[in-house]
């Protein structure tokens, strides 16, 4: 298996990053590295890719474990292309959030949690995005769609897949 | 209209940027305190202004600041809360996105007035085009000569960066926050000591939401006096609400504190009513951690007088009759809701977020998820109320920090006002998977006692 590697420029960035705190507190840089180390690895985050991060930041492999498994943004396991993150917190559950998530399993044929088998969706039930007002809403990437219904699931769906297709 | 300080130019195009922002008077705030008044006269006017935290404590902002213990050598911090999450919260969120240099020059005024030269917003992790917008604004800020090195000659350094988090409600708590920060697990620290002594890096450390950093701004630009005069005593200046739920305008709203919840919830300067012509039956005021009222308690207190959007007033008669301002996420429920199931769902939101560190919270949230299941599917037992309520009433005030009381407090509030919707659940389980409780006598008006 080839190593994942960090680009020039990411490196760079991650040097900007360790920059903003005092000398030998680069630690402080780990949530937002883990943050491009899945951003480019694929979605999620391994072993090594946590490994490779320790060795990047200078601290012990545990130290990265245990902030990996404390935050729920990060992923221990590969997840789809397009990540649905739907907000299920009360705000979003008086406005609908449950249907949507029902929509959304029965649309994509699988429950949250899961993947589909041609690894492009995976749905996710999420707490509270602060975006109650605009509810039901959902989180795909770095994105929030917000006012949900049947409809614009449909055509978000829709969407992913032109957009797969296209950057095959 | 209701007099609006923070979101006083949101209208003008282009505000997210900084010429459109420059050009309506932004900054000036930063002028005012560089060229004519210390640090501790910037403090001081912060503390006349009666300006109290907006993230959901309401402890006064000037006297927190003035604790900041400043030994010799050892840098400060100050250290803007951006990690909103408490469910029925979104405002901070609204002012970044849309006028995020008010946050910048807040954080500015503020950082000078602590003495930071290096600043932090730790943000959500979620809200990642927002990293991207505030970025843009220090790059902004910087490049107009706002930041950096010896700004406009006074001497004051002062960074500025934006640090995301990952996904943890407890990052919110202030030593969490710390504690994430430093690139640890969200743990809250025990208190003593506080960050005021030892914080970021054990050095002194000052914590303040969004909303209230960039409340020092319209402070210091109009003077604490007229700022103090808005709003009824102790509950000064404008508030912003976000409101969701059953209404018909969700959104974000300024108000000045002197209006009334009835008014907050039925004028159209506001949430516009209750949607599609239901009726009110009950509201969590402050975000999800305050207690839920129904609606005779939510507009007239116990005593019978109108309950006002104020700190005190939504406190007044403490848990047993009233609630919390809290950090302004004004969730309102209509008669088709199950507070069961409302209920239910908090406790799976602080099930899900608790840090772990404590026992009493650790199992208790998880245990008081699996009974408000059982209930609300039909599997409770009357004896599960009272267990329910015996496990919240141990969790509250046995843990590290005010998380376990937030986990408790929805619960004990949900029992103490609609008991009897929660054992219709039990006694008519079957009737409960088919219709919710409705209305109830929740909105009828309560008999007064003569006093």
């Amino acid at each position: 298996m080839v190593m994942n590697k960090f680009s020039e420029q990411r490196l760079k960035e991650i040097d900007n990053v360790i920059s903003r705190f005092p000398d030998g507190k680069q630690k402080s840089a780990l949530l937002p590295v883990l943050h491009m180390a899945q951003e480019d690895f694929g979605g999620w985050l391994s072993v090594e890719t946590m490994d490779y991060v320790a060795s990047l930041l200078n601290i012990l492999p545990i130290e990265v474990y245990e902030v990996a498994t404390f935050y729920s943004m990060y992923n221990l396991k590969p997840v789809g292309k397009y990540v649905f993150e739907v907000c299920q917190t009360g705000p979003c559950m008086t406005r609908g959030s449950e249907s949507i998530i029902q929509y959304i399993e029965e649309k994509l044929g699988i429950k949250a949690g899961e993947t589909t088998s041609d690894g492009l969706f995976t749905l996710k039930t999420v707490e509270c995005l602060a975006a109650c007002g605009y509810a039901p809403m959902m989180q795909m990437g770095k994105s929030y769609k917000e006012h949900l219904t049947k409809e614009k699931v449909d055509s978000i769906i829709e969407e992913c897949r032109n957009h797969a297709a296209k950057n095959n | 209209m209701a007099r609006k300080l923070l979101l006083e130019k949101i209208g003008i195009e282009g505000i997210r940027y900084y010429d459109a922002y420059r050009k309506s008077g932004g900054y000036a705030s930063v002028e005012k305190v560089l060229k004519t008044m210390s640090p501790d006269d910037v403090t001081n006017e912060v503390k006349k202004s009666g300006l109290r935290g907006r993230g959901g404590a309401g402890f006064p902002t000037g006297m927190k600041w003035g604790f900041l213990a400043k030994p010799q050598g050892v840098p400060r911090y100050l250290i803007c809360n951006a990690d909103e999450s408490e469910p029925g919260t979104f405002k901070d969120r609204y002012l970044m996105e849309h006028i995020p240099h008010l946050l910048i020059e807040g954080l500015i005024v503020s950082s000078y007035a602590v003495g930071s030269n290096c600043t932090y917003i730790y943000i959500r992790g979620e809200f990642g085009w927002i990293v991207d917008i505030l970025e843009q604004a220090i790059a902004e800020a910087k490049n107009n000569g706002w930041l950096g090195k010896n700004i406009l000659g006074s001497g004051f350094d002062c960074e500025i960066y934006v640090h995301p988090g990952a996904g943890a409600y407890i990052c919110g708590e202030e030593t969490a926050l710390l504690e994430s920060l430093e690139g640890k697990r969200g743990n809250p620290r025990i208190k003593p000591p506080f960050p005021a002594l030892k914080g970021l890096y054990d050095c002194p450390t000052v914590v303040n939401n969004v909303e209230t950093l960039s409340a020092v701004v319209p402070i210091i630009n109009y003077g604490s006096e007229e700022y103090a005069k808005i709003g009824i005593g102790k509950s000064a200046g404008t508030k912003l609400i976000s409101a969701c739920g059953n209404i018909s305008k969700p959104g974000v709203y300024e108000i000045e504190m002197n209006i009334s919840v009835e008014e907050f919830i039925y004028s159209d300067e506001y949430c516009g009513g209750i949607a599609n012509g239901r009726r009110l039956k009950a509201c969590v005021p402050g975000g999800s951690s305050v207690p839920i009222l129904p609606a005779n308690l939510l507009l007239k207190t116990a005593k019978g007088e109108t309950r006002m959007m104020t700190y005190e007033s939504l406190s007044d008669g403490g848990f047993i009759t009233g609630s919390m301002l809290g950090s302004g996420g004004f969730i309102v429920y209509d008669e088709d809701q199950c507070i069961v199931r409302n209920t239910y769902s908090f406790s799976r939101f602080y099930r899900h977020e608790s840090c772990g560190q404590c026992s009493p919270c650790r199992e208790g949230t998880g245990w008081m998820k699996k009974i408000l299941w059982n209930i609300e599917t039909g599997k409770g037992k009357i004896k599960d109320i009272d267990l329910l309520f015996s496990i919240q009433s141990k969790i509250e005030g046995n843990t590290i920090c005010p998380f376990g009381d937030a986990a408790s407090w929805p619960v004990a509030a949900a029992i103490r006002h609609f008991r009897d919707e929660f054992e219709w659940h039990v006694t008519n389980a079957e009737e409960a998977q088919r219709r919710n409780y409705g209305l109830a006598g929740y909105a009828e008006p309560l008999k007064v006692a003569a006093s």
